[in-house]
């Protein structure tokens, strides 16, 4: 029997999130890559949450737009509604989220793939990988054909082994219905791959038209809508925008819901991954915080294209008919249709310690993998993990260096430290409080952060690299500008401070220290800068950040150094451990199987002292 | 680049003459903050290197010591960097405070092991002496995990635990909200996060005074009595701590652990320990007990074993004598109000150690006990566990900074900053604090948000 035999650089396998920019990366800098999908109508398909960023996802969208991603743009084209979260709070923590019309950003994606030179898209299930020596050299498919390449990306988020349960209905297939694959987990497992068991889940969706809106409270979108791209003009996205609507759960709802814990799969054990306790199911949050007599409820839209509604915060895999009563317990939803039921998920995984930061396994060489293949959870998560794992496959193909990002650099970097260096036993989420820098990994900092970063991968182009220059020079000069413009205690000025209730000056000062003042701002005090020259709004925003927050910024910059040192303090790859006799013997164990790249890295390892960093620090010196 | 460490580098005993060194680029910098000479004139960073300087150490205005102070520049030093070594003068007590102004001038307090680990990484040992040097780290840094631990008194670790809790309930709240801003609102939040803060500070504050009253941590020689059932351990113990009613007091509020006794002789401290009579037994419970006095007998600084005269010794005094191997012990021959079954001298020849006759019923022989532990001490045969006061100048800077981190999330709050500036300087203040009782923050913070908070789509 003779079967089909392909030759390509790079294969992704998956083409959800993570995979779309995996494959775009990896075509973009020129090499030949192909991309499957079980079906190229999941291409870049939102089978949960009809939305893109909100707190600290929308840094991670912005971050990979700055380095040449394409989620920020894609959205930006789909999205319905758009609104600034944190608002109120500090510029750390501002966080743009925005509603998708999920088919067109699915069909958007497929357009900008199909579109893509040295891309090819693939139907096909890849059953197994090849290796020789430690080296990746193909993939073989259900089909029998084989694709010979030198390097693979792994996104296959949750199809691996899938099945979807609600009550004791169990289907071995993918999200929203779609083929799961079957075959790659015994394939992993064959190469000595420690594989992991997740779960997640969803809400149910519900027709539209039998939601009674008026008994909710209407969700606007922001009147000013900044893009999530920093290639996107603003005023591209000044656009008519849908609603979401609020309700809540109450005790009706947790009455039927507790009766019927029993025939939850969850509860009965026919449910055996490990769910994130971040997303918890409307069960789950009616036992663990039995004191609450409500729960939120947001209801979204699926897109334009239908007006199903996405039941935000009511995932659940309860049985039919109590998913149907529990629903028609919440105000507004009394006489909903259920179109698609709530269901769990679960699916294989791999342990994600196995992989170094640059998302490349550590005992096959070219074999690498990003998503919730890697145990994440989330859209953002898994398309910022897929461009990593592309450029990377990529950059070593060409044999240049690798692309890492640290954690004083970006919540991506601290969203793959964490994956590879921490134990993970949920699928992990992005949270702020997971970034000790965030002071300085703010959202709309991420292009001067990361811009130069992708330019000097191949991402991003020249005059996008112009821009982010010319930027960086008037924040600069206009900062400067402020510190050494002195202001006397004359009357306009005292005058100024008053209508803010801001203490009167006794003596001089500068604009940057009025700058400062909480209650002052770059615009309050604009009618006192004589020699102003408008600027553009992000070189505004950026000026007024960086003069406010001085003193904060400067003292995470002060501790950036010290992390910085560690970092660069690399460990050899081949280092033995067992021939260190003085670490104790749980950090020789620990170390031995994380294979940290830096004593940075291996600090951060659970069951790592600081003696035992000291004693390696010292080992690596005397060899 | 380093940080710039500092410890007592010498033992501690009642000689009253100790080191306290200082490493790294700072080293200079802390000294000429700290350091006035008679005059006043001295410029103590403008001295030559390798040589010697008398003067005072001041922590602000107040004097603290009178010092000679060795200026060292790199690289001819032991640990290739910047070095001072303070000589001080004033005794122990003034030896602690001079670290601790060291300590509040920007040193940090080295770490286990961290002088030599930096001697070599500096180039200042031969390569050859890796293995040495990586064993007295981890050596050192189980050693002092372990006081640290075993010196922090009861209440003091559940005082931080309590603090903690607290800070990282409210670290959890801001978190939380900033995840999820449409779910949970911070309307109101700042003025009750700042009578938190008032309060919980407040409690370190207290921990703080205690700390400088030396009550933090349980300081003195530690002293284990042992002997077999009903040789009079306990009438013994009675007996000293009737006679000395300077027991050392606790922090207010507070139960005290049974087991264990402070009482004071002549100026010197000890904190006693009585542990359950030594047999060999089938009992479990019993043999616990056992196990634990054989335990303590290993880490005690001093040992009194009561010998019952009135019995002929037999194994069980064996087995105990064979514990006293290599430990400072004073041996009591007890109830000589009764008829002896051993002879004293056999007992004396016997054990290697004195022995003092008493009688624990008829109170006599204490004042000889006394005098004698007095003897040792000021001998030199005795002295405290010196990682004594590292554990304390290390945990009183931990205190330190926390409170400071605390005074940083007022001021955020006074000066009507964002919700999210409050939450980092809690963190400093929250990972500080675990430092003492060595934990560090790990998934903390994590595990907090989704226990308490229902968050999440």
């Amino acid at each position: 029997m003779k079967n089909l035999v392909k030759d390509y650089d790079i294969v992704v396998v998956g083409a959800g999130h993570a995979g779309c920019e995996a494959a775009l990366a990896g075509a973009r800098l020129g090499l030949k890559t192909i991309m499957f999908t079980v079906s190229v109508e999941s291409i870049a398909l939102m089978p949960c949450n009809p939305n893109v960023g909100g707190s600290s996802k929308g840094h991670l969208v912005r971050e990979l737009d700055a380095l040449g991603g394409e989620m920020g743009k894609n959205i930006d084209k789909t999205f319905i509604q758009s609104k600034m979260l944190n608002c109120s709070k500090g510029p750390a923590v501002h966080s743009l989220r925005a509603q998708a019309d999920k088919r067109a950003y699915s069909n958007a994606m497929r357009k900008t793939l199909e579109n893509t030179e040295n891309l090819t898209i693939k139907q096909g299930e890849v059953t197994k990988l090849l290796v020789e020596d430690g080296h990746i050299t193909g993939v073989k498919t259900y089909s029998g054909a084989t694709y010979n390449c030198k390097a693979v990306v792994l996104c296959t988020g949750t199809y691996l082994k899938a099945r979807c349960i609600y009550g004791d209905v169990s289907n071995y297939t993918g999200p929203d219905g779609l083929q799961a694959a079957n075959y790659l987990t015994d394939s992993l497992k064959e190469l000595g791959i420690e594989m992991f068991r997740f779960k997640t889940g969803t809400p149910a969706r519900i027709a539209g038209n039998t939601i009674d809106y008026s008994k909710m409270e209407e969700q606007f979108g922001d009147e000013r809508v900044v893009p999530f791209s920093f290639s996107t003009d603003p005023e591209d996205v000044q656009i008519e925008q849908k609603s979401c609507w609020l309700t809540y759960t109450n005790e009706k709802t947790h009455e039927i819901i507790r009766a019927n814990l029993d025939r939850s799969p969850l509860y009965s054990g026919m449910i055996e991954g490990t769910g994130p306790r971040y997303c918890p199911s409307i069960e789950d949050k009616v036992v663990r915080f039995a004191d609450k007599n409500r729960h939120q409820v947001f209801i979204e839209p699926e897109g334009l294209y239908t007006n199903e509604m996405y039941i935000g915060g009511m995932s659940s895999s309860l049985p039919e008919d109590v998913q149907e009563e529990m629903y028609h317990s919440v105000p507004g939803l009394e006489n909903a249709k259920i179109v698609k039921n709530a269901y769990a998920i679960e699916y294989d995984c791999i342990n994600p310690r196995q992989l170094y930061p640059t998302l490349e396994f550590k005992k096959i060489k070219g074999l690498f993998s990003g998503g919730q293949f890697n145990g994440s959870s989330g859209y953002e998560e898994a398309a910022a993990q897929g461009l990593i794992a592309g450029i990377n496959a990529a950059l070593e193909i060409k044999g240049q260096e690798q692309l890492i990002l640290d954690r004083s650099e970006a919540y991506i970097g601290v969203l793959i430290d964490d994956l590879v260096t921490k134990e993970n036993h949920e699928p992990y989420r992005m949270m702020t409080s997971r970034a000790e820098y965030r002071l300085l990994l703010r959202q709309d900092n991420a292009d001067l952060r990361l811009r130069k970063k992708g330019y000097q991968v191949g991402l991003v182009s020249e005059e996008d690299y112009q821009k982010l220059l010319t930027k960086e020079r008037e924040i600069k000069a206009e900062i400067e500008r402020l510190e050494h413009t002195n202001i006397g205690n004359t009357e306009p000025v005292q005058k100024l401070l008053e209508q803010y209730k801001s203490t009167p000056l006794k003596s001089g000062t500068t604009l940057a220290e009025l700058i400062r003042r909480p209650e002052l701002s770059y615009e309050a005090i604009a009618s006192l800068d004589k020699e102003r020259q408008e600027l553009p709004w992000d070189v505004k925003e950026q000026v007024d950040i960086n003069i406010k927050y001085d003193g904060y910024i400067r003292r995470q910059l002060k501790q950036v150094e010290q992390f910085k040192k560690l970092e660069a303090r690399k460990i050899p790859e081949d280092l033995d451990y067992e021939q260190i006799g003085s670490l104790r013997i749980e950090a020789r164990q620990k170390l031995e199987a994380y294979h940290p790249i830096s004593i940075g890295q291996a600090s951060r390892i659970s069951g790592v002292s600081p003696a035992d960093i000291s004693v390696l620090l010292v080992y690596l010196s005397s060899k | 680049m380093e940080t710039t460490i500092a410890a007592i580098s010498t033992a501690m005993s009642a000689s009253g003459i100790g080191i306290v060194r200082i490493s790294g680029e700072d080293a200079m910098e802390v000294i000429s903050r700290i350091y006035r000479s008679k005059g006043g004139k001295k410029w103590i960073k403008e001295v030559p290197s390798h040589t010697i300087h008398y003067g005072y150490i001041y922590d602000e205005e107040e004097l603290i010591d009178e010092v000679l102070v060795m200026i060292m520049r790199a690289p001819r030093t032991f640990t290739g960097e910047d070095t001072v070594e303070i000589d001080c003068h004033g005794g122990v007590f003034a030896m602690k405070r001079v670290l601790e102004t060291v300590l509040k001038n920007g040193a940090e307090i080295a770490g286990p092991g961290e002088f030599t680990k930096r001697a070599f990484l500096n180039g200042r040992m031969d390569l050859s002496q890796a293995e040495a040097v990586m064993d007295v780290i981890q050596a050192k840094n189980e050693y002092a995990l372990r006081s640290s631990i075993d010196q922090l008194k009861g209440s003091v670790q559940k005082a931080i635990c309590d603090i903690r809790k607290k800070i990282i309930y409210h670290i959890a709240y801001i978190e939380s909200a900033l995840d999820d801003p449409e779910h949970i609102s911070l309307e109101g939040y700042p003025q009750e996060l700042l009578e938190v803060v008032d309060k919980e500070q407040l409690e370190i504050k207290k921990l703080l005074k205690s700390s400088s009253d030396g009550k933090m941590i349980q300081e003195g020689i530690q002293t284990v009595i042992l002997g077999k059932p009903n040789a009079g351990k306990s009438s013994l113990l009675n007996l000293l701590l009737g006679e000395n009613r300077a027991i050392v007091t606790d922090i207010a509020g507070t139960t005290r652990d049974i087991l264990e006794e402070y009482i004071t002789l002549h100026g010197i401290t000890l904190k006693i320990v009585d542990t359950a009579g030594i047999r060999e037994t089938e009992d479990i419970v019993e043999k616990i007990g056992v196990d634990r006095a054989r335990e303590m007998a290993q880490k005690a600084d001093l040992i009194l074993y009561v010998v019952d005269s009135s019995v002929p010794l037999d194994s069980n005094d064996e087995e105990i004598m064979s514990m006293l191997n290599g430990k400072k012990a004073i041996i009591l021959y007890n109830k000589t109000d009764l008829k002896a079954a051993i002879e004293i001298d056999r007992l004396r020849e016997k054990a290697g150690h004195p022995v003092i006759p008493i009688s624990a019923k008829e109170e006599t022989g204490i004042t000889e006990l006394e005098e004698k532990i007095k003897d040792m001490f000021f001998g030199g045969e005795l002295s405290f566990n010196d990682e004594v006061y590292i554990t304390n100048a290390r945990h009183k800077a931990a205190l330190e900074e926390a409170d400071k981190s605390l005074d940083l999330v007022r001021n955020s709050i006074l000066g009507g900053l964002p919700e999210d500036f409050f939450s980092i300087d809690l963190m400093n203040a929250y990972e500080n604090l675990g430092k003492i009782l060595g934990e560090s923050v790990g998934e903390d913070l994590v595990n907090e948000i989704f226990s308490k908070f229902c968050t999440g789509k």
